[in-house]
């Protein structure tokens, strides 16, 4: 071959390297595209964002809990569905080479999970019931987005409310027991979520105990008052009161139960007795009794 | 010779055959006092009361009928769960027609070995030594209506299906009122009492760990049956841990675990504790006695006894127990004894008594 030969060979691969390349990159151009997503998502409403170019591509979107890789067709907008933006969090979508994130965050509140401590208090103490509510939107994501939450506790007619603004998804409330025993209906509400608790508000220790002694059939029936804490509620029926009685033949003691709100007890019968009643360590009055007298 | 041997082999069988199967006359008369309550009570071990009331005088003046349920026990008490073991008789003193013997008599039960004691008349008729068998009087409750206002406590848990933030309610707050740490011999016990401060029943134990020296566990145990476990609100229980070989001098310190539980339970029945006095028994032993007083309207089958001894500092000295092998019948008194340790009777200055109860049937 000659030399002139050679550089027309030279010159055609050349153009032809040359033509190639620029087709190459015609490709390229024709199917590159820009992802433009928001910055901000609310979850379960769905994203849509267009593509540019022509041809096929593989998107690939992951973020908490989520996962997904499909086919999409450039020029098309790419659809992501409301179940497929559950979780809040950042997320990342690529395409191809491009790249891009945003966040879905939690929707609107939808539902509330709340604590009440302790489910028994005694009553008329300050400060002692405690309430916690986490707000939570459709899809259980913590809404983190400041939220008003409305505490409100009822017993017997009596209610307080009080509302906290949630901070990082949580809402805070330190409430009083009411002066009346019962049990208190505890709420917590936002939004159209609501959550019902019990605490249960319970009279304290006895204040005072009285009792009155008779003959009957069996030999002497003692019976108190009506049993109250100091605040005038009434002490829980069930609560142990003894009764003793102490004579010559020995002591007779027995724990009678409260019920709707005295206790009684049968003691055996005697000419000559000292009865005495006592529940925990509060002592009552005591009774010489003598044959009946 | 072909011969001999299978009919020696038949012959053989059949007289052994015979030895196993004609026994010889179990009702062979009584000949001294101690041979009649033996026989009676060797009779009564095999569950043959048809032949253990042959040897009892006909000056009882009880039937069969209630000679057995007498010694093998009715409405679902203790005794209709156990068993005689074993019988131990001494002549205490013997004429020529009469005799008292006392019979020590050990029942093994669902609860553990229970102990009874008899001191039995026995009497000459004829030639033969009869027992003269006392009639346990049968507690006769006349037909009636007791009202009762029952009161109960259910508890509604939470639920597979409730959110994470429903809480269940809370155990009962319970608190050791007392403890204390008492030598007996090798052993080292540990006694004091529980309190229920809530407003609701549980369900409470009391476990403890004995440290030693060196900070090692020397032993770990629970109150098992010395305490009463259902506490109603503000009810005391007394607890006894036994740490069996543990000498109290290697002990450094104890740690308690009081545990409870919030249960359903009913305030019913209550059991009165009646002319509760400390006494000898026949044997010379302390025991606290009285008497049980069921004043509901249904019967206990098997109601346990725990006494609480303090001394003159109103600290606890000791905890026993005892269960009652009769059940309680409404408004009937029922006598019982639980053991005083003798060395520390002296140093009782009071007790309280309280009663555990085990019912079959529950009529609520």
């Amino acid at each position: 071959m000659t030399t002139a030969s050679k550089e027309r060979v030279i010159k055609y691969a050349g153009m032809m390297a040359i033509g190639l390349l620029m087709v190459c990159c015609f490709e390229i151009a024709m199917r590159a595209t820009d992802l433009n997503v928001p910055a901000t998502v609310a979850a379960g409403s769905g994203l849509s964002t267009p593509t540019s170019g022509s041809g096929s591509a593989t998107l690939y979107v992951y973020g908490p809990g989520t996962a997904i890789k499909r086919k999409v067709e450039l020029g098309q907008p790419i659809q992501l569905s409301a179940d497929e933006l559950q979780h809040a969090g950042r997320y990342v979508i690529s395409l191809d080479d491009n790249r891009a994130t945003f966040f879905v965050t939690a929707g609107p509140v939808q539902s509330i999970a709340f604590l009440a401590r302790p489910s028994r208090v005694p009553a008329d103490t300050p400060n002692v019931i405690t309430g916690t509510a986490f707000v939570f939107d459709k899809y259980q994501n913590l809404v983190l987005q400041p939220q008003p939450v409305k505490f409100e506790l009822n017993v017997n007619g009596q209610t307080v409310t009080r509302t906290e603004t949630t901070k990082n998804g949580v809402a805070f409330a330190k409430l009083d027991s009411s002066k009346k025993e019962g049990p208190a209906q505890f709420v917590a509400s936002s939004g159209p979520a609501s959550v019902r608790r019990i605490v249960q508000e319970v009279a304290s220790d006895p204040c005072s105990i009285r009792m009155t002694v008779v003959r009957d059939k069996n030999g002497i029936l003692a019976r108190t008052d009506p049993i109250h804490d100091c605040a005038g509620n009434p002490v829980p029926d069930g609560t142990i009161v003894t009764f003793t009685s102490t004579d010559a033949h020995g002591k007779s003691t027995v724990d009678a139960r409260i019920k709707r709100g005295i206790a009684e007890a049968q003691l055996p019968l005697s000419n000559d007795a000292t009865i005495s009643v006592a529940s925990g360590v509060v002592a009552g009055n005591e009774i010489q009794w003598r044959g009946g007298q | 010779m072909k011969r001999g041997l299978p009919i020696l082999i038949i012959v053989l069988t059949v007289v052994l055959v015979a030895m196993a199967t004609i026994q010889p006359d179990q009702l062979t008369p009584a000949r001294t006092p101690d041979s009649a309550v033996r026989s009676l009570f060797d009779h009564v071990k095999a569950h043959d009361y048809k032949g253990a009331f042959a040897y009892v005088a006909s000056s009882s003046n009880t039937d069969e009928q209630a000679f057995a349920r007498d010694l093998s026990g009715r409405d679902g008490s203790l005794r209709t769960y156990s068993s005689l073991q074993q019988t131990d008789t001494k002549v205490l003193n013997a004429s020529e027609d009469q005799a008292l013997v006392r019979a020590t008599l050990e029942y093994a039960t669902a609860v553990g070995a229970f102990y009874d004691t008899r001191d039995l008349k026995v009497v000459k008729e004829g030639d033969r030594w009869k027992v003269e068998w006392p009639v346990t009087k049968e507690a006769k409750v006349p037909p009636q209506v007791i009202q009762e206002n029952y009161l109960r406590w259910d508890v509604i848990t939470r639920g597979s299906s409730d959110d994470w933030g429903a809480q269940n309610v809370e155990a009962p707050r319970v608190r050791i009122v007392s403890m204390n740490a008492i030598p007996q011999g090798n052993n080292t016990i540990i006694v004091g009492e529980i309190e229920n401060e809530d407003t609701v029943p549980g369900f409470v134990s009391v476990g403890a760990t004995l440290i030693g020296k060196n900070g090692d566990v020397l032993g770990e145990e629970t109150s098992f049956d010395k305490i009463s476990h259902t506490l109603l609100p503000k009810e005391i229980s007394p607890f006894r841990i036994d740490f069996p070989k543990v000498k109290l001098s290697t002990i450094k310190s104890v740690r308690m675990a009081p545990n409870s539980m919030l249960v359903p339970a009913s305030a019913d029945p209550v059991i009165g504790v009646l002319h509760q006095r400390v006494e000898t028994d026949s044997r010379g032993r302390h025991v606290l006695k009285g008497e049980l007083l069921n004043e509901s309207g249904v019967t206990v089958n098997i109601p346990h006894v725990l006494a609480t001894y303090y001394d003159n500092a109103g600290k606890v000295i000791w905890v026993s127990d005892g269960y009652v092998d009769q059940a309680l019948q409404p408004q009937t008194p029922v006598p019982f004894a639980v053991d005083l340790r003798d060395d520390l009777a002296s140093n009782v200055h009071n007790y309280r008594v309280t009663v555990n109860q085990y019912m079959l049937t529950s009529e609520d």
